[in-house]
């Protein structure tokens, strides 16, 4: 005798990386002794996932089936993990027991941890799920309530934000009593929300904080314009921190595209509030310890790939303060995203790339001891040791880096001068509002005159295009061209003030470089040997 | 209560043409509630009674270890009963008494 077979299915959404694949989620019912059983590759959180599931069918009043159920997450070759998949595998069984309609449950994708009481929780990687499921026709999706604003962001799919299991459950073709105290209160907090908020916190660090340092935050313009790296060598207290850290607010809003990516890669993370779960528009910022390891900084996980802290400053800053503090592998770990923009993490589990699109800012102090700037006569630090500090430094990475500026601290004659300018209004411009403004004018005409190329910024173009196709006259550039001869300037050197010049003359508005703009590109690149930076 | 609902079940499995051979049979490794015959299939049935589902449901307290008990004493009964090579099969009955009714399920071929 062949007895009756109970079938549904579901779907949800099994993430490598930003990419993903639509995992179908399968129930069975044999009428067999009960139990429940769960395959199809689920790691140790997802194996949990079956007493949730049960526990919140139960408490939901609902009934688990008293048949032995089988879940199945296909492709079942493919690991799974984590517990987004507890709200497809609760519907799907519930709709091969007949409680559900297998129809509606079929025609949807499910994501959301449930918890014991039957609550639906928020999970990591909304909005990349969504991106997938998009992608491959899924034209309706439950999330929980908790990242309804994050779900939103994708258009062209019905998004239905749920806070309890009994929602979900009705939306099938249950008949449940709604609790009062799961859904009201939240929803209405949710709907108060503003979608894309773009005041963040680094708006409120003004570069008009800063005194004196008119240098300094002329360099922090141009690296902002074009995109450029920075090195700041400074002794301690100078203000490295204080600048790095005022950096992104001169950087215009991400545009949407990448507003996305960089949001896609935070919600991955999952460690990270996404502001208001809304889409993240200004440039993010960070800056991790120097004790930072290699996977922490690049990527890694257990398993499965995990983005690093390069990932999470995608199209934002990366500061990393101490530089020459940090291990020497780690530094080197940044010279392949440095170059590609993105980054291939590789575990057993499987590979994914992230993107790592970030502007790098490093600061140093100019000798293990702080004090070799200036004379550098209180400074304690034998050559040797100011020699290691600075080796960590050196080399390809450094290549990288266009601008390298000595800041010192301001002495008080710049700060009563700042003190004046400030109340005879001649600085009042010098407002991170107002470079902002600045900055985005330069950016939109070094983009109109790269349009035809792949690049967008300044800083991504490579020193033989600009020679070959975007030549400047001989007196203009007659400066750098002495200084190669006598062999003060390598011709990396020289390409990095060529990028430089066209950011200064951006920000001038000028349609080309004139020679003062490569005075001060000469000036920005800052001295090759720069270990012995303002020795003397 | 346990031999109210074997009583039940017994009276359930002839009203579908089973002709029960034995019950409560046991020996050193355990007992089996009823033993039945459907044409030449031997079929040893557990049972299982429940009062109200305050305990969740009969089913659920037949464990793995329980089924495979149910073999060894399937295997016990066929070596004394000289029916080695015959076919068996193990079911499990499941009555439920709630408000005085009695509602019986009887699963087929359970290991």
């Amino acid at each position: 005798m062949v007895a009756k077979r109970l079938l549904a299915k579901s779907y949800a959404i099994s993430l490598m990386g930003l990419a993903g694949t639509v995992v179908e989620v399968e129930s069975e019912i044999s009428s067999t002794l009960p139990g429940f059983v769960l395959v199809g590759l689920p790691d140790a959180s997802l194996s949990e996932s079956k007493d949730r599931v049960r526990a919140a069918i139960q408490n939901s009043g609902l009934k688990m089936p008293d048949r032995r159920v089988t879940v199945n997450l296909s492709p079942a070759s493919v690991r799974k993990q984590g517990s987004s998949y507890d709200l497809a595998i609760a519907v799907s069984l519930l709709a091969a027991s007949g409680t559900l309609s297998s129809a509606s449950v079929e025609g949807c994708l499910h994501l959301g941890e449930l918890g014991l009481d039957g609550s639906v929780r928020k999970v990591a990687g909304i909005l990349p799920s969504l991106m997938v499921a998009k992608d491959a026709g899924i034209h309706r999706a439950v999330v929980p309530q908790a990242n309804f604003a994050e779900a939103k962001l994708v258009s062209g799919l019905d998004v239905i934000a749920v806070d309890s299991f009994r929602e979900v459950a009705n939306l099938h073709g249950a008949n449940l009593i709604l609790e009062e105290n799961f859904s009201a209160t939240s929803k209405q907090e949710a709907g108060t929300k503003t979608n894309l908020d773009s005041t963040k916190d680094f708006l409120q660090l003004d570069v008009s904080d800063v005194l004196g340092q008119e240098d300094a935050i002329d360099a922090l313009v141009v690296a902002a314009a074009g995109g450029h790296h920075i090195l700041m060598i400074g002794p301690p207290g100078a203000g490295k921190t204080m600048m790095a850290e005022r950096l992104p607010g001169l950087l215009p809003d991400m545009n949407f595209e990448q507003a996305l990516e960089t949001t896609a890669v935070l919600s991955i993370s999952g460690n990270r509030a996404i502001a208001n779960d809304s889409l993240v528009l200004r440039p993010p910022f960070e800056a991790p310890h120097h004790s930072a390891s290699v996977s922490s900084l690049v990527g890694g996980g257990m398993g499965i790939p995990r983005p690093g802290i390069i990932s999470l400053a995608n199209n934002g800053v990366l500061f990393l303060d101490e530089a020459p503090e940090f291990q020497k592998p780690v530094l080197e770990a940044l010279r392949q995203p440095l170059e590609s923009g993105e980054v291939v993490i590789n575990r057993s589990g499987g590979s994914a790339k992230f993107p790592a699109k970030f502007q790098l800012v490093l600061a140093a102090n100019p000798c293990p001891c702080g004090n070799s700037f200036g004379t550098g006569r209180s400074c304690r630090c034998s050559d040797l040791q100011k020699n290691n500090y600075m080796s960590k430094l050196s080399g390809p990475l450094l290549d990288r880096v266009d601008i390298r500026l000595s800041i010192f601290a301001a002495s008080p004659a710049q700060l009563a001068l700042s003190r004046a300018k400030t109340l005879s209004k001649m600085g009042t411009n010098v407002t991170s509002a107002g470079l902002r403004e600045v900055v985005t004018e330069a950016r939109s005409r070094a983009y109109s005159r790269l349009r035809e190329t792949p690049w967008m910024l300044n800083a991504q173009v490579p020193g033989a295009y600009l020679r070959k196709f975007m030549p400047l006259p001989a007196e203009v550039v007659s400066r750098l061209d002495s200084a190669l001869a006598k062999g003060r300037m390598s011709m990396r050197g020289y390409d990095r003030c060529l990028r430089l010049a066209w950011s200064v003359a951006d920000l001038a508005g000028r349609d080309i470089p004139n020679e003062l703009d490569v005075s001060k590109a000469i000036f920005l690149r800052g001295s090759e040997d720069f270990g012995r930076l303002g020795n003397g | 209560m346990g031999k109210y609902g074997e009583d039940l079940s017994a009276k359930y499995l002839q009203d579908r043409g089973y002709q029960i051979i034995e019950r409560n049979w046991r020996c050193n490794l355990g007992e089996i509630d009823l033993i039945a015959k459907e044409g030449n299939r031997i079929i040893f049935v557990e049972v299982k009674t429940r009062n109200g589902s305050g305990y969740g449901h009969p089913f659920e307290a037949i464990t793995a270890l329980k089924v495979s008990r149910m073999r060894k004493l399937a295997a016990q009964w066929c070596a004394e009963h000289k029916s080695a090579g015959s076919k068996v099969r193990l079911d499990a009955i499941a009555v439920l008494i709630q408000n005085g009714k009695v509602a019986i399920e009887h699963l087929k071929q359970v290991f």
